[in-house]
């Protein structure tokens, strides 16, 4: 039981330390108050054909802004990884979808995420359309945007969610 | 190191959990005693934190929730015995550096004190507390020293207090340098004594209470899951509980449990992996799946419908294959008569000269007509080989068996695809799935997620085109008007080329009787040119026609389908008809030539018998044999001219009319006065419904034709190989999606509906030559019988005993056959209105259901209101109201329902207990808007940081109770 965690840090570590070798210290023990920039992070392959890899990125750091040290790093992996709970998952992929962090996904978040999904390949009146009807189907208490709760309801019917939303580690 | 853990124990959570699903109901175990203790350990555990925090307090000075949760701690440590000594040790701390491994850990658990602490502690009910508390508690007893470990609790007690305040003291005294590396040393210690643990040294009390700690430990885990903490601090407690459980369960004598414990995880782990690679195996086992995947995601699934027929087809092509070819080629060319030792093996003198030139094997003539691809070459010796293969029978078996098979197959996949349609189409999430699910995190190659856009921004449209179509309502009667029109226009279509073709084939017959020599190319080619000219202008005209019908693409799709079809069906009718006139030509014929044979036999024999009688038989070679014209070769060569011809134009029209196009308009355009993408040629769209009948009927030709030319179904397969890879390349490269993309299954019932249609189709002729036509009497494995099927009632008589025939002669006696199919009509009427009648419940049900999931949401929504409103009020009013309110014991139980119910069935719950549940649900919901709205001043210590969602159920209870007692110390 002891093995596979350590492997899984030090591989971890090993990926945290590719994207910035000179920064990172191969030494972990002592004072390694290092942070990575947003920028360098999304470079990584798990996240770099992610649409929402910033918002993934932000979520995790501790300021909000996308700089995460090691411990963030592994936070998001752990939170990614394929065997962490529906629960977490939920909760963090509401953060992720929440782009303005007011706890609610509005309109401008669904529409910031259509966006993104489809690389605006929709039209603003399609973009509209698929957001009202998401909020229609979504909203249980009729305040026109998606609290927790009401995200949690929907996901929790969603077929793939827990089989799309994870990376391989 | 402590992070070692941190992914494992997550890892481990998930399994324990399945383990120790069924944990005790021990957690309200001693909660007095357990406070006290979790107190002391909290405030030790807080000097550690507070230590640790003070470079980050430091750094992040400006943050104000930072700076809020200083604040809290500092009311909080009021309360508590070693204030002065904390805010001393906070103080130093904050110029103190950290050790990486201990900082990290030290600020986990300080987060979890932090956000939970208060709250949790001020209600007994908050779920996973007691556990937690409980832990500490047990934990704490380890660090007890070993000698103390056999005696009694009380004096445990005592000593253990102070021991505890006495190290407290001397930490914090030594403070800041020392700290961590104390800690970590008593972390040791503690480990230490864990290992050391024996279950024999424990007295039964001990031994209870150890239970009862593990179980709580695994009610920890357990509720650890749903606790909306970051992953830190989840992480920190899981470990210590985890820890815990690995030495004590081995302690509480399952040390053998313990290793079949880690044994499953493996298993579990190992067997996960082989599932998904197992998974992966088989998707990319079956053939072209990305290819359709590709293009489904860039052309919708209309396209991708083709595709996925198409490969079907393929599939059941290679068992039409795998029949004729091993039952029937490869047995007649290994053990029956080689090449040249009979006539009907033979190339006729006359043709020997050109027999080889690739002009005629082309046409399959020569060498190609006297091989096993035809039925002419077949010998009618019962029993061929060293093995006794009954070769006609087999053959005859192997024809009636493809189609036995094939409508086997058809009707199969229909009634399947009926099924998969009927159920589960729960789309009431539609959109919000496609919102926040589409995304595939895995996807890290940057085609795949090209592919995948494409595919997210397909399944949009095609949803929202679905959306646009329900929500479009016009002028029913106009659109009724136009359609009947429309169909009136397509019948008048169809009547006209119905006739067209009637009456050209028609005045080709009588050409033929006239003979062809004396007429035009025209008049000769008159039948293929009227027949091409109608299957390439029909097609456009009723495309024009649709868009007056105003139908919904799928649908449109379809009438095209079914209008396209019946136009094809007068082309295989004009086939029929040449092919039996042939027919009747060639068996006047061979009439001709079997009197001629007798003449010419006869001759030969007069012959042999005037020269010498005793002379052995005049040899004369097999080419030089006068034979019949054999008219089961020559259909079988009609088909597979046909076939070869059809898959000609099929690729050279997708060349020129596809590709060329795409290239002309590409490169054109740079010098062009117009422009040609977007202007008139503009590139080609994928011709669903024209490919999916050329296929259909190509089947069609394959189904009739197989009998007379066993090779059918190879060159068959040959084809569809091909042009799987060819369309699947022009569709990527030369074609643009539809405009307009709809949604259609994979598995398309109406191909296979059509598909069967033309299976009855191309049976009856086949079924008709073969019942009602005599054989050839000198070529075939029929050849010298009266009828193909004598073979049957042959081998009933030869090869088996005497009553098999006797029986089946009785069986097949009307008397018996008649009242049988009687009953199998009966049983079929039956089970027809019993699935009717159970698919208009499954309909009345889904309404129903609808219905009132609709009602629901309704009613949640003026619920909603009306709990916004009393909110409100409560706010105005005096807080005694709001406290009573709160603190009402059923309202609270009704509570814990709520939080405990699974989020899955959160709104069937609503559906149940309708309107009284909903109120407070809602209550719930908007409750930490509230909190977050007031939290500055009085109770920041919710804890929530930045973007933190608020809703959760397990989250927001401690903190609205938290609210009610701030508002009551006010």
């Amino acid at each position: 039981m002891q093995a596979l965690p350590h492997r899984m840090i030090s591989w971890l570590h090993g990926r945290y330390r590719e994207l910035a070798p000179h920064l990172v210290p191969l030494d972990y023990t002592n004072n390694p108050d290092i942070k990575l920039p947003l920028s360098l992070l999304v470079s990584m392959p798990e996240l770099k054909e992610n649409p929402f890899r910033d918002r993934i990125v932000q979520t995790f750091s501790e300021d909000g802004q996308g700089d995460l040290s090691f411990n963030d790093f592994v936070d998001m992996f752990s939170a990614l990884c394929e065997s962490s709970s529906r629960e977490l998952k939920t909760r963090y992929a509401f953060k992720i979808y929440d782009f303005n962090r007011d706890n609610f996904i509005c309109k401008e978040d669904l529409e910031k995420t259509i966006n993104k999904l489809t690389k605006g390949e929709l039209t603003p009146e399609e973009v509209t359309l698929v957001c009202d009807k998401a909020i229609e189907e979504a909203d249980l208490d009729g305040d026109s945007k998606l609290s927790f709760a009401d995200f949690e309801n929907m996901i929790s019917k969603a077929p793939d969610f827990l089989s799309t939303f994870h990376v391989r580690i | 190191m402590p992070k070692d853990h941190l992914i494992t124990s997550e890892n481990d959570i998930g399994i324990e959990l399945e383990d120790s699903g069924e944990g005790c109901d021990t957690r309200n175990g001693k909660p007095t005693s357990g406070r006290k203790r979790r107190r002391r350990r909290e405030n030790k555990k807080e000097k550690k934190k507070d230590e640790g925090r003070g470079s980050r307090n430091a750094q992040h000075a400006v943050d104000s929730g930072e700076s809020t949760e200083k604040e809290r701690q500092r009311k909080r440590r009021k309360d508590r015995e070693e204030k002065a000594e904390h805010v001393q040790s906070l103080d130093k701390s904050k110029v103190n550096n950290r050790d990486f491994a201990a900082k990290n850990k030290k600020n986990l658990k300080n987060e979890k004190t932090r956000s939970k602490g208060r709250p949790k502690r001020e209600v007994e009910e908050g779920e996973a507390k007691q556990p937690q508390r409980k832990g500490c508690a047990k934990t704490e007893e380890n660090e007890q020293d070993t000698c103390e470990r056999a005696g009694k609790k009380k004096g445990k007690k005592k000593h253990r207090k102070k021991v505890e305040t006495s190290s407290e003291q001397e930490s914090s005294e030594d403070g800041d340098k020392e700290g961590e590396g104390e800690d970590e040393e008593v972390e040791e210690e503690v480990e230490e004594v864990e290992k050391e643990v024996r279950p024999e040294t424990l007295t039964p009390e001990e031994l209870e209470k150890l239970k009862e700690a593990v179980d709580d430990k695994k009610k920890l885990i357990q509720a650890l899951r749903g606790k909306p903490w970051p992953m830190k601090k989840k992480h920190s407690t899981l470990r210590e509980s985890q820890e815990f459980l690995e030495k004590y369960e081995g302690a509480l004598g399952k040390g053998k449990g313990r290793k079949l414990y880690a044994y499953k995880v493996m298993m579990n782990k190992k067997w996960m992996k082989f599932k998904r690679d197992f998974e992966n195996f088989t998707t990319a086992c079956i053939p072209w799946e990305m290819k359709i995947k590709e293009i489904e995601s860039h052309f919708g699934s209309s396209v991708a419908s083709y595709f996925i027929f198409l490969r079907w087809m393929y599939g059941i092509n290679m068992i039409l294959f795998g029949l004729t070819f091993g039952l029937v080629m490869v047995p007649e060319a290994l053990m029956g008569r080689p090449y040249g030792s009979m006539p009907r093996k033979t190339v006729p003198r006359a043709e020997e000269t050109n027999a080889m030139d690739f002009a005629v094997l082309w046409d399959f003539g020569g060498y190609a007509q006297y091989s096993v691809l035809f039925y002419g070459y077949y010998n009618s010796q019962r029993a061929i080989g060293w093995l006794k293969f009954r070769m006609p029978l087999s053959y005859f078996l192997v024809g009636v068996g493809t189609v036995a098979y094939s409508y086997m197959v058809v009707i199969r996949k229909m009634a399947r695809n009926a099924n998969e349609t009927g159920g589960g189409d729960e789309n009431s999430f539609n959109f919000s799935w496609k919102t926040f699910t589409s995304w595939d995190y895995l996807i890290g190659n940057p085609e795949t997620a090209d592919n995948k856009f494409a595919s997210i921004t397909t399944s949009f449209k095609e949803a929202i085109l679905e959306e646009q179509e329900s929500r479009k309502d016009d002028n029913i009667h106009l659109t009724r008007f136009l359609r009947v029109l429309a169909n009136f226009l397509v019948l008048c279509c169809l009547a006209g080329s119905g006739y067209l073709i009637y009456f050209v084939v028609r005045r080709s017959q009588k050409f033929a009787l006239e003979g062809f020599e004396n007429h035009t190319w025209w008049e000769r080619n008159e039948v293929n040119m009227v027949m091409s000219l109608l299957g390439m202008f029909c097609p456009m005209l009723f495309d024009v026609i649709s868009a007056l019908e105003n139908y919904h693409p799928r649908v449109a799709l379809q009438w095209q389908l079914g209008r396209i079809f019946a136009l094809f069906l007068g082309n295989l009718y004009t086939f029929i008809i040449a092919l039996m006139d042939e027919i009747n030509l060639k068996r006047k014929e061979e009439d001709v030539v079997q009197f001629n044979m007798t003449m010419w036999e006869a001759s030969l024999h007069n012959n042999t018998t005037s020269d010498n009688s005793t002379a052995p038989p005049l040899f004369t070679h097999p080419a030089d044999v006068p034979r019949g014209p054999c008219w089961e070769t020559m259909v079988g060569q009609e088909f597979v001219r046909l076939i070869i011809s059809d898959t000609m134009t099929t690729y050279i029209t997708l060349l020129i009319g596809d590709f060329l196009r795409a290239v002309l308009v590409r490169f054109l355009n740079y010098c062009w006065c117009w422009d040609l993408e977007a202007g008139f040629p503009s590139y080609s769209e994928f011709d669903v419904s024209g490919n999916v009948l050329g296929l259909i009927f190509n089947q069609g030709m394959i189904w009739m034709g197989a009998f007379y030319a066993p090779c059918l179904p190879a060159l068959n397969v040959l084809r569809l190989h091909v042009s799987m890879y060819l369309q699947c390349w022009a569709v990527m490269c030369c074609n643009v999606p539809q405009e307009r993309v709809f949604k259609a299954s994979g598995s398309n019932n109406f191909y296979m509906a059509m598909l069967l249609v033309i299976l009855f189709l191309s049976t009856l002729p086949a079924i008709y030559t073969i019942v009602t036509i005599p054989p050839s009497f000198d070529c075939g494995p029929f050849s010298g019988k009266a009828r193909m099927f004598d073979v049957i009632q042959e081998t009933l008589e030869s090869d088996f005993p005497a009553w098999i025939s006797k029986v089946f002669s009785y069986a097949a006696n009307p008397g018996l056959v008649l009242p049988f199919m009687l009953l199998m009509v009966l049983a079929i009427y039956y089970l027809q209105s019993t699935s009717k009648s159970y698919k208009e419940a499954n309909v009345e049900l889904k309404k129903k259901l609808q219905m009132q999931n609709e009602e629901n949401k309704k009613k949640n929504k003026r619920a909603a209101l009306k709990a916004a409103m009393e909110l409100e009020e409560a706010r105005k009013a005096p807080f005694p109201r709001v406290a009573e309110q709160s603190y009402n014991p059923s309202h609270q139980h009704r509570r814990h329902d709520m939080a405990d119910s699974p989020a899955g069935s959160f709104s069937s719950d609503q559906g149940r207990n309708g309107d009284d549940q909903a109120p407070f649900t809602d209550c719930r919901r908007s409750q930490p808007v509230k909190a977050s709205a007031s939290s500055h001043g009085r109770h920041a210590n919710q804890g929530a940081p930045a973007g933190y969602p608020a809703g959760h159920p397990r989250q927001s209870e401690p903190a609205r109770l938290q609210r009610v007692a701030s508002t009551q110390r006010r």
